[in-house]
């Protein structure tokens, strides 16, 4: 038996040639601190493969059922949610594996960028990680889409907008983008297309160029202070640490293994704890109080755009991703050389620190959209009774005005309601009553965020709703900037 | 048997080989090109956009100064568009002109600022945007918010008493869905 199996590896091997290609690139000699605790820097890169791995796999799973039509899709994820055998839980790991190769990806760079590994000679290595962290996010977007929810039409509906704004072009993109005039089954095959055909061969390709230089230009060893790049001797340096490195396949890769196994366990846990993730709604344009989020690795776009003044903003949506990605293509290029260690490279640090910090920030803006309306406020959130427990009849009828009127859709009252607008429960404390009415009239000036309301509030609605509003203060406290001769004239006219 | 390519004199050996390669990078520009037209214009070509009207209801059923959600299966559609091809426009009837025509204001639900569907508030008189918090006057112009322009106006006809409204594509800033003016 073992004499049939080694002649047909012996037969397998005289073609195939694997004993002096690939098992030499196995087991390359890796630095040896790389298999000391410093090694456990280097596991971030292998643990996201493994999670593409899972996703291949699981995307194969869904595309078993999953129909890319824009007239079945929905019906198809709600087969795999409940009938499919399972299909919930592809679907639950397809989506939190995609997200834990995010993540991994996001500390891969950081730990390459903090270590200074993108140095010579891995330049190339850091320019193809850079495509292959744009074509994941990629797959993120397009992924979000094949959902095919009230989220996925919106999203396809404000990446519309956003490419229209491309000058002359705009037009031209947006139709080939939806593959017709309006959002539906074209634009669907094409995001399906993208996300399953296309964008994934790109990133296998750039996946083994990535591998191959891995393996060609070797890891970096970990960084000493005061150990240098320099291009000229490097090679050589490099060379003579390898002589006493130990092989890749072997103690190195255990680390590997380990903590791949353990992100395995997360996600799948995670996954079975968790559940599939939507799809929330029919993707129907026509039901009202859709309220479209971007997904999670998207959501600082979203509060970057949402914070930054309207003149801005075309400048954002079409220019700052490409600088941004420019910039971090152009990293090797403004440093290739001299010290690699954190400790020597203090402003690499702190850009990490500034960069994740804001990430983290604007992705909680994001989560919270302070900026957008609470549309169903006006009517689900009633005044707090303690506001109104002291109210004058008029100041009664003011306060529905402020409901009616649909104010709180942008105005909190003791923290319940939109928060677009500045919350109203002390308000009486801040503004007279002529502010009053005339922020209410005219709107903010020059047509920032508050609409004015001149048309569409009558003499009397208008009169009341100051007199709720300037009511809007502690008790004994005197309406703000008004004589107290004055306060009694205005509460009581 | 000799190789009879040695008694070919070196020159024209040359000159042949010299034309053959020429002819091979002509052939493959050719191969490219006969390839590659089509390719693109089967990726990126865009179809001519047909006009359709669709009914939305008797011009006599909207009250003056009343805006409605009115909703229908866009005939810009493909068969496999499902759900998605239902579409909503706000209609207004905006009165009389001086002729006695009634007039209205048709707008597509879509926000100005990236499209995301705006909700009609009557008891404020308010579009508002969910997602940035745009608003829009009654009148369809911006209120206040990020939008840069006011609401896609719809084209309309009246025929036979019957309000139409020509199917409306997805609106963008460039490519809006009329000359944006009321016909006449």
């Amino acid at each position: 038996m073992i004499r049939t199996l080694r002649t047909v590896g012996a037969w397998l091997e005289a073609r195939l040639c694997l004993g002096t290609s690939l098992w030499p690139m196995l087991t390359h000699p890796v630095p040896k601190s790389v298999a000391g605790p410093m090694g456990w820097w280097y596991v971030f890169g292998s643990a996201s493969l493994t999670m593409l791995i899972l996703q291949i796999l699981t995307g194969i799973g869904l595309a078993l059922v999953y129909v890319p039509a824009a007239d079945k899709a929905y019906d198809s994820l709600l087969f795999l949610n409940y009938e499919q055998p399972l299909g919930w839980f592809l679907r639950a790991l397809h989506y939190y594996a995609g997200s834990g190769m995010v993540v991994l990806l996001l500390v891969h760079v950081a730990q390459v960028f903090l270590h200074g590994a993108y140095k010579y000679p891995r330049e190339l290595t850091w320019l193809v990680g850079v495509l292959l962290l744009v074509l994941t996010m990629g797959m993120f977007f397009t992924g979000q889409i094949l959902r095919w929810d009230p989220d996925a039409y919106w999203g396809l509906a404000v990446g519309g907008s956003m490419a229209g704004r491309v000058p002359v072009l705009g037009p031209r993109i947006v139709e080939t983008m939806f593959g017709g005039p309006i959002i539906g089954g074209n634009a669907l095959s094409r995001f399906f297309t993208l996300h399953v055909f296309v964008i994934p061969g790109l990133l296998l390709a750039f996946l083994a160029v990535h591998l191959w230089l891995v393996i060609k230009k070797g890891i970096s060893a970990p960084p000493q202070p005061g150990q240098l790049v320099d291009p000229k001797t490097y090679d050589a340096v490099y060379e003579q640490e390898l002589r006493g490195g130990v092989p890749f396949l072997g103690e190195a890769i255990l680390k590997d293994l380990f903590f791949s196994a353990l992100a395995v366990i997360v996600v799948v846990a995670l996954a079975a704890v968790l559940g599939p993730k939507g799809p929330s709604a029919p993707p129907d344009p026509t039901l009202s109080g859709a309220n479209p989020r971007p997904e999670w690795p998207f959501l600082w776009l979203f509060g970057l755009l949402s914070l930054s003044p309207a003149w801005a903003e075309t400048f954002i949506i079409l220019v700052f991703p490409v600088v941004l990605i420019l910039a971090l293509l152009s990293v090797p290029f403004v440093s290739n050389r001299g010290e690699r260690a954190p400790s020597k490279r203090p402003v690499a640090v702190l850009a990490v620190v500034v960069l994740f910090t804001i990430f983290c920030t604007l992705t909680y803006q994001g989560v919270t959209a302070p900026w957008s309306p609470e549309m169903i406020a006006w009517s689900g959130q009633p005044v707090p009774e303690r506001i109104v427990r002291e109210s004058s009849p008029r100041q009664l009828q003011g306060a529905l005005v402020f409901q009616n009127k649909n104010c709180r859709n942008c105005h909190a009252l003791e923290g319940a309601g939109g928060r677009r607008g500045p919350d109203l429960t002390l308000v009486g404390v801040r503004l007279t009553a002529d502010q009053l009415i005339d922020q209410v009239s005219n709107g903010t000036p020059g047509g920032g965020n508050m609409p004015a309301y001149a048309s569409q509030i009558g003499p009397d609605e208008m009169t009341a709703l100051v007199d709720f509003l300037t009511s809007l203060r502690p008790a004994g406290r005197p309406a703000v900037g008004v004589p107290a001769s004055r306060t009694l004239a205005t509460d009581r006219p | 048997m000799a190789d009879s390519t040695c008694d070919i004199p070196l020159l024209t050996r040359l000159r042949r080989r010299t034309l053959f390669q020429w002819l091979t990078f002509g052939l493959s520009v050719l191969a490219a090109a006969v390839l590659g037209a089509p390719l693109i214009g089967y990726f990126f070509g865009v179809r001519k956009r047909e006009e359709h009207w669709v009914t939305v209801g008797d011009a006599d059923q909207f009250p003056v100064n009343d805006t409605r959600l009115c909703t229908f299966d866009n005939p810009l559609r493909s068969a496999w568009d499902g759900i998605t091809a239902l579409t909503g426009v706000y209609v207004r009837n905006v009165g009389p002109d001086q002729q006695g025509q009634p007039q209205f204001l048709i707008f597509a639900v879509n926000c100005a600022h990236l499209g995301c569907p705006v909700s009609w508030f009557p008891q404020s008189g308010l579009f508002m945007c969910p997602c940035h918090g745009g608003a829009y006057y009654a009148n369809g112009e911006r209120a206040s918010g990020p939008p840069l322009r006011g609401l896609f106006r719809c084209t309309w006809r009246v025929e036979r008493g019957r309000l139409q409204v020509q199917a409306p594509h997805y609106p963008t800033l460039q490519d809006t869905l009329s000359a944006e003016r009321r016909p006449a």
